[in-house]
């Protein structure tokens, strides 16, 4: 994806009424917009923090998964967790590559990610407790991701979503290892039953937030919905969610945390009951359990790695120097 | 020595099996043309995607202004007479 | 011949899960992302091999004990990796050298593996010589670069040269399991290996401006089960679900 000559563009305000109602109207008519073409300044402001958003939620969102590899309980688990958390660490760089196309380096997106200052998806504060959590997760968090992200394979902007496509479509295994997790404990011994209730108990209000606030307090819905950025209200992606995820937990013969969960009938829907968003904003805010240690965790591995960083670009140096260096002096 | 600068770019292209093309399919960073291949190699050919990939720095791609679009691939659309369905034959003829 | 054939694909196992395992550690937390991507396939490489090896061992013994038995229910007496295998990560530098030296070895182990008399080992050497091929020539890339980068990068290698040398000559210890391997061409004799592996390394280390290695001064111990202290602290992480729930299905 072609960023280099964007670095820095983008910021005219010379917006007309007329150049804002074109762009509108090749959106309406499903035109899909290329890196290189016009677009308004906010289009590319709003797109630049979604992706990157959504690009520090798979980065981030190795940490508390990776936690399990050295402990997964059998071979085939182990394989299959480390497989997936690499996966997550490519759909980051999918997704940090289609920002790239928009004028931001990953370099500054990364320096935001471990100054604190950018968000990610706030259910990755929350620590993994037992192995039971890496089922949950596979099951509830890469479910609710799918939910969002398959609306967004067909998001205005290109290479957003091809980067989407090529993430569903590895993705579709995740959540087939988590719920498969899940049946193996739900069908053991009454230990392993209860470490899969425990982690539904603790996962799965988390999960029903990722969808985001409720429709009337989201600040970005209505422009990015104009602009098909975004394709579904946050409610109605996670009323989806449930919709989906509830007979899978039956199945398993767990119950859902929640009393207020009943099928309504007349609406051909569950309802449910009362999300906690103070929670949800405290942990958004950064009071979550693990805010602090993930940002630290991903801010040491950068540092860390300055110096292999820097020696990889000064070999370079070097040996592009000794390409251009006639082997005979004379 | 700080890390100011940023490593270089590269586009990626894989040829999915012989007969087809090279088709992009994304770019990552690396600091040379061996580790660019290297790291193509891991990110997007884990599931047997691929069996030849190419690499190609991003800022070596001269790519077409969209601002000249209709200077560039407009004046091809009225040559209509470079299409078969221009020309008209007897149907008793079949397919040609 | 199963005895001794069990006890050497135990050993060739607990090498490729034990590294396998350490390199794991780095998912999340590497250099660069793309290296973090690397790397894991790298471990998934080492991971499948290891229990292609110890469903056959499993197998040979015929006493019930799967890949999983084996891999997490045994005592630390019983583990029979090279002691290199099992350090701690250190940097990157460290964690690099220790895959090229490894990949190094294992390539022309598994090379002339490959033409064994035992059908089973021959066709896990054809798929693992790939595999180390590959995992040689990413190593030895980064060996270099990192060798000939900047001034802290060779410092580091340096001390990354300094801190496995006194592990490589356990690589090429021979005991009676290993010239029993031979005698029956099942699996090389290490020691034939050592040559053409010191060439192998000090042809990259020339580009890396590094010292070539001695391996007058080797630890040993760990085809014994003599480990290190890191091993325990090592286990307590892969055997920690198997201890705290035995006999479950996962």
């Amino acid at each position: 994806m072609y960023s280099q000559g964007l670095i820095g563009a983008g910021s005219d305000n010379t917006e007309t009424p007329e150049f804002l109602t074109a762009f509108q109207a090749r959106i309406d008519a499903d035109e899909k917009i290329e890196p290189n073409d016009p677009m308004p300044a906010a289009y590319r402001k709003t797109l630049i923090r979604q992706i990157g958003q959504h690009a520090h939620s798979e980065i981030v969102g190795m940490l508390p998964e990776s936690n399990w590899i050295t402990r997964a309980p059998t071979l085939r688990r182990k394989v299959a967790l480390l497989a997936k958390v690499q996966d997550e660490g490519g759909h980051g760089l999918y997704l940090y590559s289609a920002a790239e196309t928009l004028g931001v380096s990953r370099k500054e997106m990364t320096e935001e990610l471990i100054s604190g200052r950018a968000k990610y998806s706030s259910i990755f504060n929350y620590p993994t407790q037992t192995w039971a959590d890496i089922g949950a997760i596979g099951w509830l968090v890469d479910g609710a991701a799918i939910m969002n992200q398959v609306p967004l394979c067909r998001c205005s902007y290109g290479p957003y979503a091809r980067a989407m496509i090529r993430v569903c479509k590895e993705e579709s295994f995740h959540q087939r290892q988590g719920y498969e997790i899940m049946f193996t404990l739900a069908e053991g011994s009454a230990a392993q039953k209860d470490m899969a209730q425990d982690a539904l108990n603790r996962w799965w209000w988390p999960s029903l937030m990722m969808f985001g606030p409720p429709d009337g307090d989201s600040l970005h819905s209505d422009q990015s919905t104009l602009w098909k950025i975004k394709r579904f209200s946050n409610d109605e992606l996670r009323q989806k969610f449930v919709d989906a995820t509830v007979p899978q937990a039956l199945r398993l013969g767990l119950t859902l945390p929640d009393e207020a969960l009943a099928w309504n009938e007349a609406e051909g829907r569950y309802d449910y009951g009362e999300i906690d968003w103070d929670e949800f904003w405290s942990v958004v805010k950064g009071h979550g359990p693990l805010n602090k240690d993930r940002v630290a965790v991903r801010k040491k591995a950068w540092d860390d790695g300055a110096w292999v960083r820097e020696a990889a670009l000064a070999y370079a140096r070097k040996r592009a120097a000794r390409a251009a260096t006639p082997l005979v002096a004379e | 020595m700080n890390d100011t600068q940023e490593i270089p770019l590269w586009e990626v292209f894989i040829r999915p099996r012989n007969g087809l093309s090279h088709r992009h399919c994304g770019s990552l960073h690396a600091a040379d043309s061996e580790m660019a291949l290297q790291a193509a190699r891991d990110v997007y050919t884990r599931r047997g995607e691929g069996l030849s990939v190419w690499v190609i720095p991003s800022a070596q791609i001269v790519a077409s202004d969209p601002q000249d679009r209709d200077q560039m691939f407009d004046p091809s659309d009225d040559k209509i007479y470079r299409h078969p369905s221009f020309y008209d034959i007897p149907d008793d003829v079949g397919h040609m | 011949m199963h005895a001794p054939l069990f006890a050497a694909l135990i050993r060739l196992a607990d090498d490729h899960l034990i590294l396998g395992h350490r390199l794991s550690e780095w998912c999340g937390h590497a250099p660069m992302l793309e290296e973090d991507l690397a790397m894991p396939n790298i471990a998934l490489d080492l991971i499948g091999q290891a229990r292609a090896l110890y469903s056959y061992a499993g197998d040979i013994e015929a006493a019930g004990r799967d890949e999983d038995l084996l891999a997490f229910g045994r005592l630390e007496r019983d583990y029979q990796n090279l002691l290199i295998c099992e350090l701690p990560n250190g940097d990157f530098a460290q964690t690099m050298l220790r895959q090229f030296y490894f990949a190094s070895f294992m390539l022309l182990f598994w090379a002339e593996a490959e033409g064994s008399s035992n059908a089973t080992v021959a066709a896990v050497a054809a798929k693992a010589v790939k595999e180390a091929k590959y995992h040689r020539r990413h190593c030895g890339e980064w060996v270099i670069r990192l060798g000939d980068g900047t001034e802290e990068s060779t410092l580091r290698m340096q001390e990354a040269c300094f801190v496995l040398e006194p592990y490589l000559g356990e690589f090429f210890a021979v005991d009676d399991v290993a010239i029993e391997m031979s005698k029956a061409s099942i699996l090389p004799n290490p020691q034939s290996l050592r040559g053409a592996w010191l060439a192998d390394v000090c042809e990259v280390f020339v580009s890396a401006k590094l010292q070539a290695p001695d391996l007058t001064h080797a630890h040993k111990g760990g085809r014994q089960g003599r480990h290190t202290e890191a091993m325990g602290h090592l286990l307590a992480q892969l055997q920690y679900m198997q201890r705290s729930f035995p006999n479950m299905t996962w």
